[in-house]
């Protein structure tokens, strides 16, 4: 593959990695969100595959095909049949900062992880490394989507972008992290979303709604 | 500016100018089908144009100049856009004028000068249309000058004739996310600036709703005429800006009559697909209220940071 073409590809990869970041603090109804953060998983399903490819490795297009199953199939439909099971209550989300300025802090958030990831990226300078600011910029704003929501469905989104931005960005850094480690990560984020999908729904039960901010209060 | 120059600003004029009724005609006869309508034919808009340059010309009491003029303005900023801008061919674009910010100066000097006249009647509407064309103005200036930057960096000049020029030479820049992310925050830009859907309706005369129309209530007979047909071309301007930057494909090289002509019929299809695909989506589209206005720009300026950002450091 010819550095022309890998740059473009790890571009446009990256662009729409933080494309759907952006989108999921733009959007408000979470049916839509979350099949925005299912592009996004395919995005970077992609953006993995472009390495794979680039590297000739067989082991990363292994890790490629995962992540399309995972993150791309798998942790939607959870998401998906939590909201189903919300009936009821208010399918869109209520963040704490309107949509105007969170999405203003998105553009400081990015600008803040060009910033900060600049050391890193000077550390091996290629086309490659230079998408790393994008994956810090996801971890970002994955992080203000899951201080900034109110429900729990919403802030399972912003958990998930967090973890997409830190795959992104370990695959981006070309450390070569070991399939096994990626497989346990794997199973580790599907677990955490298995028990946070069970806890949302045991919360729904006792408080009838999913609102964090009714968890201040002790109740008898 | 040479003889060829001048010729070629001269066709770009002419063609906007009578394009531009056909145009808004074309998109409210997609809309009327789409609606289920019959609707009124793609030349209503021109038809409606000679009924009121026929009328006797009437201002409101108490207006000023500043009513007078407004009209005018419009007109002429935009006529001065539409003979700079490379529609039709790069190779008679003038040295000075043909710069993205002069661009977005004079079309918004233009609105400005609406906004004022809207003012100057004093009356309700014409105040809460002028009020609210400005807040939405506030808010799509900073996306189409950050934008442009994002669209100037790679090329390394904010020339228009130099951007479309290396677009044509390097067609593999128009998938860079840079540029992608470009297209849709200036997209959205041209959508608020040119007052459709979903920021604006450009049919209804609802006073709760209407922005462009509010500011414009007062004026009747030619002036009416001349504030329509000014606005119909700033749309057919913006759309053919966004098709030039962003599709630069079929836009001629040299000055030789083949070569315009091509550039022309080029130009028209663009537009026309733009527009008839803009009014086709209207149709599944409702107006945003005001209140939400502010998100839907500043998720276009985000974009367009995102895109500066890109350009830098995706070359």
């Amino acid at each position: 593959m010819s550095e022309a073409l890998l740059t473009q590809l790890v571009g446009l990869g990256a662009g729409a990695v933080l494309l759907t970041a952006v989108l999921v603090l733009w959007l408000r109804e979470l049916a839509v969100v979350i099949r925005v953060f299912a592009a996004q998983g395919v995005a970077l399903a992609g953006l993995v595959a472009v390495l794979a490819v680039h590297e000739g490795s067989g082991e990363l297009a292994v890790v490629a095909v995962g992540v399309l199953v995972l993150r791309a199939g798998l942790l939607p439909h959870l998401l998906r049949r939590a909201l189903s099971a919300a009936e009821g209550e208010r399918r869109v989300t209520r963040p704490l900062v309107n949509v105007a300025a969170s999405l203003l802090a998105a553009a400081v958030l990015t600008l803040l992880a060009l910033a900060v990831s600049q050391p890193l990226v000077a550390l091996a300078p290629s086309p490659v490394t230079a998408a790393i600011p994008v994956g810090m910029a996801v971890v970002l704003i994955g992080f203000f989507v899951l201080v900034t929501r109110r429900r729990a469905l919403s802030q399972l989104t912003g958990f998930l972008l967090m973890d997409n931005g830190i795959t992104a960005v370990g695959f981006l850094t070309g450390a070569g992290v070991a399939l096994i480690v990626e497989l346990g990560v794997f199973l580790d984020v599907l677990l955490a979303v298995l028990v946070l999908g069970v806890l949302t729904g045991r919360m729904r039960d006792v408080f009838g709604r999913t609102d964090l901010d009714e968890l201040r209060e002790l109740h008898d | 500016m040479s003889v060829a120059g001048i010729t070629v600003a001269l066709v770009q004029a002419v063609v906007v100018l009578v394009g531009s009724p056909l145009l808004l005609g074309i998109m409210r006869q997609v809309r009327a089908r789409l609606e289920g309508r019959a609707g009124a034919g793609v030349l209503q808009p021109w038809r409606d144009l000679r009924k009121l340059m026929r009328k006797q010309p009437l201002t409101p009491r108490g207006t000023t100049e500043v009513f007078r003029m407004a009209p005018l303005v419009l007109m002429a900023t935009t006529l001065a856009v539409v003979a700079v801008v490379p529609f039709v061919t790069t190779a008679a674009v003038p040295a000075a004028g043909a710069d993205l910010f002069v661009v977005v100066a004079l079309l918004t000097l233009g609105a400005v000068a609406l906004a004022l006249a809207g003012l100057d009647t004093g009356t309700a509407f014409g105040g809460m249309g002028a009020s609210r064309e400005i807040t939405i103005l506030a808010l799509v200036e900073p996306t189409l000058l950050v934008g442009v930057l994002a669209l100037s960096v790679p090329v390394g000049s904010t020339d228009l004739g130099d951007i479309v020029t290396s677009t044509l030479r390097d067609p593999g820049r128009v998938i860079t996310p840079a540029h992608v992310l470009a297209a849709v925050a200036l997209g959205l830009a041209v959508v608020a600036e040119t007052g459709r859907l979903p920021v604006d309706n450009p049919s209804t005369h609802l006073e709760l709703t209407m922005v462009h129309e509010a500011m414009v209530l007062e004026y009747a007979g030619p002036d009416l005429a001349l504030v329509e047909l000014a606005s119909a071309m700033r749309l057919t301007v913006f759309l053919g800006l966004w098709a030039t930057l962003f599709a630069p494909w079929g836009i001629a090289g040299t000055t030789g009559p083949g070569a315009v002509a091509l550039g022309v019929a080029v130009f028209a299809v663009k537009v026309t697909a733009l527009g008839a695909g803009l009014a086709g989506a209207e149709v599944f589209l409702a107006k945003l209220r005001l209140f939400r206005t502010p998100e839907l720009l500043a998720g276009s300026f985000v974009l367009a940071l995102l895109a500066v950002v890109a350009s830098f450091f995706f070359g």
